[in-house]
């Protein structure tokens, strides 16, 4: 090929402007993306004009050659899954036929917040009591609200009646039945445990639905953990304006002396709580674009941050002198931070550009780790010796299986990052480990729900 | 030749790691090499290059970067990993097998039809 600097062809220079421009509009092909292509256009131009063809033929000839543009951008959409993620559109008809759809979507998701809120309040109305049957609420509150969210991802993802039945109604169902059929102890720790993880357990469900029940595809599952990830966010930002909402109304009412206190209370929350679910995962769905710049920021934030509390935690610990005896809430709370931690990387790692070189950040998050996978193995022995102490009781065989199993996922995690950094290892790998791990949540929650109950006599 | 799409998307990873075997390239060259090695049968659509470069770097067989020509443009040149290496003797294997097979059974058939056995030394 020769590189020989052609003089500015003014008309092929306005028309690869052109066609830059409409490529551009395929958003899951990235500025360099387009570079790369608008290269391999000027170098089929290069070769067509130099075989003899004048430069609107060869322009006409080599963006032929380089395809039909929707197909191609969507092999890039399926190669990037992560751009997809940013509510990219992947055929003309998708993106005509969206306001339509997009109106009736939100007709569809305020039709279920209502009739979730209902759902939670229909108890009520045949006898149960909040404050009196507290646990049967605690338990059963995922039974009630996610069943709806499950629903709206089989809407929108066209699952189609019968396949979504098939796949969501057996584990809803046996979820119903662990929650109500076991003989709970008042105030046991089984039953602390199921209100805990039933809700986990039908989280992962609801994941089913929102992968349309293409559940062996791993970006796929990774798109699950966007969503939860930002969900979350979504969630709490509702949950702030709806908190300072309701504390403005309360206050204005209560200066011209009407007392509406109990009426928030009983119906505005409840209700608001349950509502703002499905519309917070509505949000994530149609806003995708716009909390993607939040995540990459709050993981930056709070790595760094969490990473100190875990190795100041880390220093504590001894200097507060004996490991063994510490407080059994402690190792709770300890769990609780891991939870977090897990939580933080996979958050991370979904907002990651899987392509990107190893940076500062990434050395971070692997101290990150480290220091928890520290923390992990401390408690664990901690645990392991109360046990063999004083024998194994719900909570403690509850925290010391969670805590293997953030053992096993932070440690090859960290092994998995060091191969990262060091280059031998694609960052994809610890993406993959991540979503290879996600139904090992699922069957332990399902353990803790489904077996613990009779295992340790409902107490 | 129209080459059946299976056959060239199962192909298509072992040639360009083939190809970056033999060094540094990037997509608009790598496709130049194909249809040469191919004497012009093989043609893909240019643009899906592109996704299957990425997909390769992703998977960690491939590793770009970006060049400045001598024309001064900015090029993405793929430079193959050693597990890509790896993946490639993997493939070279699997597909003697499959070459070797076909061979055999097609020694035993009968020969191929006239239009396409005249068409074949007419290059």
């Amino acid at each position: 090929m020769t590189a020989v600097p052609k003089t500015p062809d003014a008309g092929l220079e306005a028309q690869i402007g052109q066609w830059r421009g409409y490529v551009q509009r395929h958003r899951v092909i990235s500025p360099d993306d387009v570079d790369e292509l608008e290269g391999h256009l000027r170098d089929r131009v290069a070769d067509l004009e130099e075989a003899g063809l004048t430069g609107d033929e060869a322009f006409a000839v080599a963006v032929k050659r380089l395809g039909v543009l929707d197909e191609v951008s969507r092999e890039f959409a399926r190669e990037h899954s992560e751009r997809l993620w940013k509510q990219l559109v992947l055929s003309p008809e998708l993106t005509q036929a969206s306001p339509a759809r997009s109106g009736r979507e939100l007709g569809q998701v305020l039709a279920l917040a209502v009739a979730a809120a209902v759902a939670i309040k229909v108890p009520e109305l045949v006898g149960y009591d909040v404050t009196e049957d507290g646990p049967w609420y605690a338990r059963n509150v995922g039974l009630l609200v996610l069943p709806f969210l499950a629903g709206y991802f089989a809407w929108k993802r066209r699952t189609g009646w019968a396949r979504s039945l098939l796949l969501l109604a057996p584990s809803f169902a046996l979820g119903a039945l662990a929650a109500n059929a076991y003989p709970y102890t008042d105030g046991g720790a089984t039953e602390v445990l199921v209100v805990i993880h039933l809700p986990i357990l039908l989280w992962l469900v609801v994941g089913l639905a929102y992968v349309g029940g293409d559940w062996r595809s791993h970006p796929r599952r990774m798109d699950f953990i966007r969503f939860t990830g930002e969900w979350v966010v979504y969630y709490t930002l509702l949950a702030l304006g709806g908190g300072v909402l309701v504390g403005l109304t309360l206050a204005g009412f209560a200066a011209i002396g009407l007392e509406i206190s109990s009426f928030f209370a009983e119906w505005v929350l409840p209700c608001g709580a349950t509502g703002a679910v499905l519309v917070a995962a509505w949000l994530v769905e149609a806003k995708q674009s716009v909390v993607e710049n939040i995540a990459p920021v709050l993981t930056r934030v709070f790595t760094p941050l969490t990473t100190l509390m875990l190795l100041a935690f880390l220093v504590a610990i001894p200097a507060t002198g004996n490991v063994v005896d510490v407080d059994r809430d402690l190792l709770i709370l300890v769990d609780l931070i891991l939870v977090l931690v897990l939580g933080l990387l996979l958050y991370a790692i979904s907002a990651r550009h899987p392509q990107a070189p190893p940076d500062l950040f990434d050395r971070l998050q692997l101290l990150l780790v480290l220091s928890a996978l520290l923390v992990d193995v401390l408690m664990l022995g901690a645990m392991l010796i109360r046990i063999t102490e004083f024998g194994a009781s719900p909570n403690k065989t509850a925290a010391l299986g969670l805590n293997l199993i953030l053992l096993a996922n932070l440690a090859w995690s960290a092994s998995l990052s060091v191969g990262f950094l060091r280059r031998r290892r694609p960052f994809s790998a610890l993406e993959r480990w991540q979503t290879t791990y996600l139904p090992v949540y699922a069957a332990w929650a399902a353990v803790v729900v489904v077996v613990f109950p009779p295992a340790f006599g409902y107490a | 030749m129209h080459i059946d799409k299976d056959l060239v998307a199962a192909s298509a990873t072992p040639l360009v790691l083939g190809i970056l075997a033999e060094g540094e390239s990037y997509g608009y060259a790598i496709l130049k090499q194909v249809n040469e090695l191919s004497a012009g049968e093989m043609t893909w659509t240019d643009g899906m290059m592109y996704p299957l470069l990425h997909r390769l770097e992703r998977l960690g067989y491939v590793r770009a970067c970006w060049r400045v020509a001598a024309s001064g443009r900015r090029r993405r040149h793929y430079a193959i990993t050693p597990a890509g290496v790896q993946l490639l003797s993997e493939r070279r294997r699997q597909w003697a097998v499959v070459t070797h097979a076909l061979n055999r059974v097609w020694a035993e058939a009968a020969p191929l039809a006239p239009a396409t056995a005249v068409a074949g030394p007419s290059r």
